[in-house]
């Protein structure tokens, strides 16, 4: 269903789209507007703008809008709309693109709650060399400051035997750390 | 060295919640005589994570496991979609993109050559081991229970990147399913998304993404769902309670990893497989008493494919000869 999603003061970026393109890697100036990707996209039921219309606010320059959509944030790049666009453009690609170009412009605060599990996830990653589970999820209730969804569940699994206990940190561990440094 | 030997890079999550993969991976491999040899030292792939926010060490940490691939010279079983998904991508950088490789062989020392290539556990077992061969080791065949085979979205998409398998009807779990005496019953969520790594910050969003899948399940007949990923396996699982709350059901559907669907006909003991850390129990399937195929045909669901096709493979056998 698209939904016609109002927002003030609309100031165009004219170095928007080959500024994405580049960073994307992929000919976006190529979409049809077919909206193949939008018809396939699993997440689309909860997204402001549909994929189609993302890549559309990237067209027009309307970077605040593409920037401020919680659709490039929901998208899970499960990669449909990439295997389906019958003009071979990456949409996912251009998601991923997005996504930095809206952390470079407003730090962490962009991207909300997925942001923080992405953040705490490479913390993990930083620290260990190796995504910790139990440390991850604890890291990511502190900066989501939301620490009773999922308490039960996460108990069940525990009790289970499904966390690893003591995190292994890896030799190669400042190699990894320096993937991040560019 | 043995032509079924092969490095192995179980992921992050097969160390922690995806215990049961690795567990019963290994179990499957030392049974069919393929030897599993963990990579050194190997780092997260970076999962979604890593791609979403920093487009270099999204290339870098999968590429400093694939140096350390190289020195080991094997190819790589790879049980997890995701971490499979993140090492295709950074061998495709590889061999394409020369800036990236020069960059890469600098930072993790080591000079590529493509000799060892990162496979996804299926493939290696349904193509590189053949399901000839596997089918004869399938000795406890689980008849009367039937399957669905989910293969999620990493698995299959993009096919340019990993593409073992079709991407909008792909075969090899079925084909898994079928070998291991199941019957197969067709459905039409195959390739849905189960929400990723939403699943701890938009449990709303993944859990209607869960219900959809459940329900296309349920309607298939389905006593369980097979896939070949921790992640999807964690989420068809974890949020099997919120789903059945949305659509007013109650789903009781266990997930088995395929490894852990082949463990169970060669008759491994369930324990041996991991199956004992499951959050929704599989007892159903292991104490499930062989049916009479036609009766099992009227259960409802669209029209499965299981007779037809177990005709199609006796075909087969038959002009063998």
């Amino acid at each position: 269903m698209l939904r016609l999603v109002t927002r003030p003061a609309l100031v165009i970026q004219p170095d928007f789209a080959t500024e994405i393109a580049a960073a994307a890697k992929t000919p976006l100036e190529r979409c049809i507007q077919c909206a193949k990707c939008s018809a396939g996209c699993p997440v689309g039921f909860a997204m402001d703008y549909l994929p189609n219309q993302i890549i559309h606010l990237v067209h027009l320059g309307l970077e605040d809008c593409a920037l401020g959509s919680n659709s490039i944030w929901l998208c899970a790049t499960c990669e449909t709309c990439t295997t389906r666009c019958p003009m071979e453009v990456d949409l996912a690609a251009v998601m991923d693109a997005l996504r930095q170009k809206a952390r470079q412009k407003a730090g962490s605060r962009a991207g909300g709650k997925v942001g923080a599990f992405h953040d705490a996830f490479l913390a993990s990653v930083k620290r260990f060399g190796r995504a910790h589970e139990l440390s991850l999820v604890g890291e990511l209730k502190l900066r989501t400051r939301d620490f009773f969804t999922d308490l039960g569940l996460g108990l069940k699994m525990f009790l289970k035997g499904k966390f690893g206990l003591l995190p292994q940190r890896i030799r190669g561990v400042k190699q990894v750390r320096g993937t991040f440094r560019h | 060295m043995a032509e079924n030997t092969y490095s192995y890079y179980p992921g992050c999550s097969l160390h922690g919640t995806g215990k049961a993969y690795d567990l019963s991976a290994r179990a499957v491999c030392r049974h069919l005589g393929i030897e599993l040899r963990e990579l050194q030292d190997w780092n997260c792939c970076g999962a979604t994570s890593a791609h979403a926010l920093d487009s270099w060490a999204a290339i870098a940490l999968p590429g400093r496991n694939a140096a350390i691939a190289e020195r080991a010279g094997l190819d790589v079983a790879v049980p997890c979609a995701a971490c499979y998904s993140r090492q295709k991508t950074c061998e495709k950088a590889l061999q394409e993109d020369q800036q990236a490789r020069e960059r890469l062989e600098k930072e993790m020392s080591f000079s590529y050559t493509g000799r060892a290539r990162f496979k996804h556990l299926l493939e290696i077992i349904v193509k590189d081991y053949g399901l000839e061969r596997l089918r004869e080791k399938l000795t406890a065949p689980l008849t009367g229970v039937r399957a669905v085979g989910y293969y999620g979205c990493l698995l299959v998409r993009p096919p340019d990147v990993v593409g073992f398998d079709d991407p909008e009807d792909p075969r090899t779990l079925d084909d898994v399913i079928l070998a291991s005496g199941a019957e197969l019953a067709n459905w039409y969520a195959k390739t849905d998304c189960c929400g990723g790594s939403l699943a701890l910050v938009r449990p709303d969003v993944c859990g209607q993404m869960v219900a959809r899948i459940l329900q296309q399940a349920k309607e298939a007949g389905a006593d369980c769902i097979v896939v070949a990923c921790p992640l999807c396996h964690s989420n068809l699982e974890t949020r099997q309670p919120m789903a059945s709350k949305l659509l007013r059901t109650d789903f009781e559907i266990p997930v088995l990893y395929f490894t852990e669907m082949l463990g169970l006909a060669m008759g491994l003991p369930p324990k041996r497989l991991g199956l004992n850390t499951h959050l929704i129990s599989p007892r159903k399937i292991l104490r499930r008493k062989p049916q009479a195929v036609g009766a099992a045909a009227t259960v409802g669901g669209p029209a499965q494919r299981g007779p037809e096709r177990q005709e199609e493979v006796a075909g087969e056998e038959e002009a063998d000869g």
